[in-house]
């Protein structure tokens, strides 16, 4: 035998072994996710349990914890999520247009393309500095739904952008041919057969876009939401307060009724994010692979 | 038909619309680095830049006040070394079994609890830190401040997990099969493909989402204003009540700091430190993410 093959020792039980106690190891890592969420779900809907009523749904913020609600956050929070909307969406995809259909590749385009993921990154209470600075300030809309939406728009419009691009990149070369083929311009060619066709996969982004901006608090903390107020927001220079901002109100208060309610706000926020979670699940399933059959 | 003047010029306006649609990305960078810049500028006037970055106490109340970051900078740190102590085994490990082990019906079961998991409301991880992570700890260790480090940490940590844990598998997914199955006809188990061919293949990739993961944890803020109190302090004690850089531009923000005051300009000061720290990191991170993507 040569030294080599004395030094061979398979030991495959030993291996086969330490290979079973470390897929158990791994697989529970992914129990933790689990169990958290199941431990959160069940502290929330215990702490909240007999303060969720339609009271709490219809009133105005209290000194009370029995007789307070979250009546003009839930209007706040709508109020801000259409002003979002309303700014990052066409600017997200027209970006997104821009980038894949018409930008040439060249080192600015990249710039640009490196800039869009790094701005994903920023902090958002940073975001919420720049609105401050920028919105209620400079352009004097002072502390209103308008700049909180505006700030929100920004912080969002990176994750619109990036979900957009990959949805007009997975448009087949050959439908564009097609167009141009009869004679489409570019721009006829982006707007009847690349956008419809991209649409779904565009939907599922701005969903999540918005989804993200709902449960956001930080950047509204520079902008001043406020958590007190005694009126509806009539428009979109009147100041306001959403959802996430009275909750972290009501959170950081050390009585116990107020922390109740805060979990009642909680539950609100995350059956809006569940709806529209399954709204975008649901369409990403149904306009899966819809694109191979054209 | 031969295309008009008028369709030309329609092509044209439409075109410059979406580059400034575009543009406004870069626009927006530029916005806030503006914005931070000159207040910043302004705080400087009043605290030496030697105090600010030397110094070991940040008391903007007292008087006279003391400027220095350090202790902010320390309580971030603290935190996120914590966030990352959770994050890092659990999300590294989630991905070395959603890569390497999992059946296909498994991963369909999994991925969507991580989905979910990274859908929560970082306020939703506040509260259930300071309510439920804080009292099981000051269960275990009694002299616990009821605001610590330890809690705010290891919620931050379990929000980043499907983070870690995705990044690492897009990098592991990415690794050829043919090395894989070079290494099974060697013999190799799948825990010695995993830690012998696929880690190192995709280690780029998998650092980069550490760098992604660490510089959220600095950015976070939610979760430190609720849970970590609001006591700047030089310490490594993570049972104690300490603040973060965020924490602290949160606390002034919702005090009544007039606009021009040395207070309300330090906000800035702060926040100018936290945009460079996070954007340096995300840089180099998104950096090798990208490039890694290109090599297979």
């Amino acid at each position: 035998m040569s030294p080599q093959e004395e030094s061979f020792f398979p030991n495959l039980e030993g291996r086969k072994r330490l290979d079973l106690i470390f897929k158990w190891i791994f697989f529970s890592a992914n129990l933790v996710g689990l169990l958290v969420l199941l431990v959160l779900a069940v502290k929330i809907v215990l702490d909240s349990w007999g303060w969720l009523d339609v009271q709490f749904i219809t009133s105005f913020p209290s000194r009370f914890p029995e007789k307070a609600g979250i009546l003009p956050a839930i209007y706040g929070t709508v109020y801000l999520m259409i002003i979002t909307a309303l700014f990052a969406i066409p600017t997200g995809i027209a970006a997104a247009i821009f980038l894949e259909e018409y930008a040439k590749k060249s080192k600015f385009l990249s710039l640009i393309q490196i800039n869009i993921y790094n701005l994903a990154g920023i902090p958002s209470i940073v975001y919420g500095i720049l609105g401050l600075t920028v919105f209620v300030r400079w352009l004097n809309l002072g502390r209103s739904l308008l700049a909180g939406g505006l700030t929100m728009g920004l912080l969002v419009l990176p994750v619109v952008i990036v979900t957009a691009q990959e949805a007009i990149r997975a448009v087949p070369e050959s439908l564009r041919h097609a167009a141009y083929a009869l004679g489409a311009t570019k721009w006829q060619t982006v707007r009847y057969v690349v956008l419809p066709s991209a649409l779904p996969g565009m939907l599922t982004g701005i969903i999540l876009a918005l989804s993200r901006a709902i449960g956001e608090t930080a950047p509204l903390i520079p902008i001043g939401a406020l958590t007190f107020i005694r009126t509806i927001p009539k428009s979109p220079l009147d100041s306001f307060t959403v959802l996430p901002i009275q909750i972290y109100n009501w959170t950081s208060r050390p009585q116990d009724d107020f922390r109740a309610i805060a979990a009642a706000g909680i539950v609100v926020l995350l059956a809006v994010l569940i709806c529209m979670n399954s709204a975008a699940i649901f369409l990403r399933n149904k306009y899966q692979g819809r694109t191979k059959e054209l | 038909m031969a295309k008009s003047g008028k369709d030309f010029r329609r092509e044209r306006c439409i075109q410059i619309l979406l580059a400034l649609a575009a543009s406004l990305s870069v626009l927006v960078t530029a916005g806030i680095i503006v914005s931070l810049f000159e207040e910043t500028a302004g705080f400087f006037k009043e605290v030496s830049f030697k105090e600010f970055f030397t110094g070991t106490r940040w008391s903007p109340l007292f008087s006279p006040p003391h400027y220095g970051i350090a202790p902010l900078v320390a309580g971030t740190m603290l935190v996120t070394i914590i966030a990352m102590a959770v994050s890092v085994p659990l999300g590294l490990a989630s991905a070395i079994y959603l890569s390497e082990y999992a059946p296909d019906g498994l991963r369909r079961l999994v991925k969507p609890v991580l989905e979910i998991l990274a859908g929560i409301p970082t306020i939703v991880y506040g509260y259930f830190a300071l309510t439920f992570v804080t009292p099981a700890i000051r269960a275990v260790i009694p002299h616990t401040n009821v605001f610590n480090a330890l809690s705010a940490g290891i919620v931050m940590g379990i929000m980043l997990i499907p983070m870690i844990s995705s990044l690492s598998e897009d990098a592991m997914m990415a690794v050829p099969q043919s090395l894989r199955e070079a290494a099974y006809a060697l013999g190799a188990t799948r825990l010695e493909v995993a830690y012998k061919v696929v880690i190192p293949a995709a280690i780029s990739g998998i650092v980069a989402s550490f760098i992604l993961a660490f510089s959220r944890a600095v950015g976070e803020t939610m979760i430190v204003a609720l849970a970590a109190g609001s006591t700047p302090k030089l310490t490594l004690n993570p049972l104690e009540s300490i603040q973060t850089m965020t924490g602290y531009i949160v606390q002034v923000m919702l005090g009544d700091a007039p606009f021009g005051s040395i207070e309300y300009k330090s906000v800035y000061a702060v926040a100018s430190v936290l945009f460079f720290i996070t954007l340096s990191l995300n840089l180099v991170g998104n950096r090798i993410v990208r490039r890694y993507k290109e090599v297979y």
